[in-house]
């Protein structure tokens, strides 16, 4: 099977890969926001924590 | 209460404390991504390109691989939430109400997945988008369940009584997954049977029977990490002014 072959998924490609991609980008923010918001509020509390000790 | 005077109820005493569980999910962490990432590179590899092509459906039926594993995990989920949901209403665990609520938003992205992948594989298979039959409705009934608990736990400042208030639309909820499950057999409806739970006699080779099932395993995997990455941040937002968070912002983490 050559790559342009797969690729097209024997006709389905729009809906096969679009049904794939969906579901990468949905995992992956699930996995990314909470990471990306716990790291700022980490940084938010001990900027706070600094001020408080000043 | 009573004592918790047994080696049994220590340990999960111990394991349900707030500075105890954040440490032991940042270590646990590389693990599981690593299995995770195996199990999911083995799925796609045996699902995208080893199984041969379905002798009906083509190469369409490609997106089994996604949206069975995301609706088996939409109701999986649903009854982990439900459950640990009940826990925290009966004994007040606050770790039992986060992991509730950090199961929340993970279910309701798998059935939307669920949703939106079938509706990708209806087009070209039965010629329309979407239909208001027992399976696809029941599912969709599903994702405003999660949703609804969702909107329920950020309308209510109090976290301790938000997570009361969406133990119990969770377990009402409930009702709906059985409902979900046997849509197939008690109405008739354009959604195929089930293929892979008739153990007597399954209707799937085995070329494409495994790596389904490698998926579902990643999917499960993949639920406990997106699942705990919600619950360190759900624990730290609630936990913000105690001790342990204190000590944890004077020593250096990476």
């Amino acid at each position: 099977m050559s790559l342009q072959e797969f690729f097209a998924m024997g006709g389905y490609a729009f809906y096969v890969w679009t049904a794939y991609g969906i579901c990468f980008v949905v995992l992956l923010a699930n996995i990314i926001l909470p990471i990306i918001q716990r790291k700022r509020l980490l940084r938010h509390l001990a900027l706070k924590q600094k001020r408080h000790n000043l | 209460m009573f004592l918790i005077p047994d080696p049994v109820g220590r340990f999960f005493h111990r394991m349900a404390s707030p500075p105890h569980f954040y440490a032991l999910t940042e270590k646990l962490m590389p693990w599981l991504v690593g299995i995770f990432l195996i199990l999911l590179a083995c799925g796609l590899y045996g699902g995208l390109y080893l199984a041969p092509p379905d002798y009906q459906q083509g190469d369409s039926y490609r997106i089994i691989y996604i949206h069975v594993p995301s609706a088996w995990m939409s109701l999986f989920i649903y009854i982990v939430m439900a459950v640990t949901g009940a826990i925290g209403l009966v004994w007040r665990i606050k770790l039992a109400e986060i992991v509730a609520i950090s199961s929340a938003s993970v279910g309701a992205s798998f059935t939307f997945i669920a949703l939106v992948t079938g509706s990708l594989w209806g087009k070209p298979m039965w010629g329309t988008w979407w239909v208001w039959d027992a399976r696809l409705t029941s599912e969709l009934v599903l994702l405003f369940l999660y949703l609804g608990v969702i909107g329920l736990y950020n309308a209510i400042d109090d976290k301790r009584t938000a997570s009361k208030a969406v133990a119990i639309l969770a377990l009402v909820g409930v009702v709906n997954i059985p409902i979900i499950h046997y849509s197939v057999e008690w109405w008739s409806t354009l959604h195929q049977g089930p293929t892979v739970t008739k153990m007597d006699k399954p209707s799937i080779h085995v070329t494409m029977l495994v790596p389904l099932l490698l998926m579902a395993v990643a999917f499960k995997f993949y639920y406990v990490i997106a699942m705990l990455q919600r619950a360190r941040l759900e624990l730290l937002q609630r936990e913000r002014t105690a001790n342990w968070v204190k000590k944890l912002l004077t020593e250096p983490t990476p």
